[in-house]
């Protein structure tokens, strides 16, 4: 796609995005959310207002329509994945609850005193605590995986660390502070070939790339629908049928079972046995129309075009600016769409203060990475992350901003 | 709401060339105060003589907003009787929350150079950080009198 085309489409696909047009603002905080196009929107309202009752329970015709509709979504997920069947996806409200739901069940029915379980520096506090109280649980050890100043997870780096006592190893596809995409395959792999299973965290790779759980074989994968164009409060957990079948639950209540009775319960088969409670329908029909949204109206192939153009444009004036330090990775091809600095002696919310006056909205602090903070040997960062719908301009505008901060602090003057 | 009001010259000078960011000598009090959203940490340390703060600084790390907060605070309580500091600790903290008259904005002289903040709900607890930490040792100090 030539560069005209593609300004032409980012144009084109901005006018989806009813916020995008409320605020005069350079959004670059995708990573922590995205915003949300009207085709989902509307999709949600269509929902509520034509089709809603509670589904996988009443018999009557409006009942099944809701069904159909978050069995569509969950289809629509699983394909999306390419996982080899519909059953293997669990709706969650966002990636942290699939987390937990599988240190939970699965950590809880496979972690004995002595195993070990291996976690990523590179991890979202989320991919971090729940392993870290399921080992405390199971009297198990929490092992660290490094990665390379780059942000890179290596099989090297797995290897020194993976023996026959690990169960599970769980890493990040993309990390939300380095923004590199890991080549996860070998270590999965190398995992297996040791006996463990493998959990992805898919926050930051899913929205952004075309992901599929049967070419990375991994065991499970997480992802949240927010950081994809889908409303909050949905999420989803990629788990092989086999695994997930024999997993127990991790939620028990309404519409988990298939028979409860005083003395004797049956549990309802995967996925159902893991979505305890009336669902996110609503939500689940926002996720869908989202994932619809991205394979119709944009594409991956777009997507990583038009984020990899404006990671370039900011890489490279970084670079030519004076007391600013890019976190990981110098080459603009290892960020996906994610950049994280530091601006010599001003602090990340300082810097995150004065370029919201300057109506650009970037992040500052841990990032929910504080074991990463540590390893990298910072306190905090800022980091500006796009989505397709952001624009060149906005790119500028973010560098124009960040130029003056160190002045508007008193420095280098 | 602009920069030129928000990050003025008297917290970015303050933040640059503390006065009074370093260790005190055998303090009466040192407290740890933490904020978690940002990762500000300061440690204060008091001198307290006769009910008179006789001295007074801070070390610690964090945003331009929470270090040049607590450094105009000592700056405006060294000499002070733990009374008046208190009661310049609730005015700070009102005007913060956007409640305090014109007549008590004066009285915190550089301080009410922060007065601003109190539009930036997301920094809020940074300028704050100081004094929170600073009425806790005070209050301590009025409960041994």
């Amino acid at each position: 796609m030539d560069t005209q085309t593609r300004i032409a489409k980012v144009d084109r696909l901005r006018a989806d995005f009813p916020l995008l047009g409320e605020w005069d603002l350079a959004y670059l905080d995708n990573a922590a959310t995205t915003q949300k196009p009207v085709q989902v929107l509307e999709a949600v309202k269509h929902y509520y207002e034509a089709e809603n009752a509670n589904p996988l329970r009443g018999v009557y015709a409006l009942s099944e329509l809701a069904t159909e509709r978050y069995e569509e979504a969950r289809a629509l997920t699983a394909e999306l994945l390419g996982a080899a069947r519909p059953e293997e996806i669990v709706f969650t409200r966002n990636a942290t609850e699939s987390l937990n739901l599988l240190a939970y069940s699965y950590g809880s029915a496979h972690l004995k005193e002595g195993d070990e379980v291996i976690v990523s520096a590179l991890e979202h506090h989320s991919n971090f605590l729940p392993w870290k109280a399921a080992a405390e649980r199971a009297g198990a050890k929490l092992i660290q995986l490094p990665c390379t100043p780059e942000g890179e997870l290596t099989a090297e780096a797995l290897s020194k660390v993976l023996s026959e006592r690990t169960k599970i190893v769980a890493m990040t596809q993309v990390s939300n502070v380095m923004g590199r995409k890991n080549d996860l395959r070998p270590l999965i792999d190398m995992a297996h070939a040791a006996g463990a299973v493998t959990v992805v965290d898919g926050a930051q790779s899913v929205p952004h790339m075309q992901v599929n759980v049967r070419e990375l074989d991994t065991d499970f994968l997480v992802f949240s629908g927010h950081k994809m164009m889908a409303p909050m409060g949905i999420g989803a957990l990629y788990g092989k049928y086999e695994l997930l079948d024999a997993m127990p639950p991790f939620l028990t209540g309404g519409e988990m079972i298939e028979t409860v009775h005083w003395d004797r319960i049956r549990y309802a088969q995967v996925p159902t046995r893991f979505e305890a409670g009336t669902v996110n329908a609503g939500g689940a029909v926002g996720l869908g129309a989202a994932i619809r949204y991205i394979r119709d109206e944009v594409g991956f192939d777009f997507i990583e075009a038009q984020e990899s153009a404006l990671v370039k444009i900011v890489m490279d004036g970084l670079s030519q600016m004076e007391g600013i330090t890019v976190i990981g990775s110098q080459k603009a091809e290892d960020h996906k769409g994610i950049v994280t600095f530091m601006v010599d002696d001003v602090h990340p919310h300082d810097v995150a203060s004065i370029l919201s006056t300057e109506k650009v909205a970037i992040r500052a602090g841990h990032h929910c990475a504080q074991p990463l903070m540590d390893f990298l040997g910072v306190k905090s960062t800022c980091r500006v992350s796009f989505a397709f719908y952001n624009t060149e301009e906005e790119a500028e505008a973010f560098l124009r901003a960040l130029g003056k901060v160190r002045g508007l602090m008193g420095y280098g003057k | 709401m602009g920069n030129s009001t928000f990050y003025n010259e008297v917290l970015t000078d303050h933040n640059m060339h503390p006065l009074h960011k370093h260790d005190l000598e055998n303090p009466d009090y040192v407290l740890e105060g933490v904020n978690p959203s940002c990762g500000d940490e300061i440690s204060l340390q008091l001198k307290v003589e006769d009910g008179v703060i006789k001295g007074g600084s801070f070390v610690g790390d964090g945003c331009a907003i929470s270090q040049a907060s607590a450094d105009i605070m000592i700056d405006l309580i060294l000499g002070k009787t733990v009374e008046e500091a208190l009661s310049m600790a609730d005015s700070f903290l009102r005007m913060i929350k956007g409640e305090a008259t014109e007549e008590e904005i004066e009285s915190l002289e550089e301080a009410g150079a922060l007065e601003d903040i109190s539009h930036m709900p997301a920094r809020v607890k940074c300028a704050v950080l100081g004094w929170h930490t600073l009425k806790e040792i005070l209050e301590k100090e009025c409960g041994k009198q």
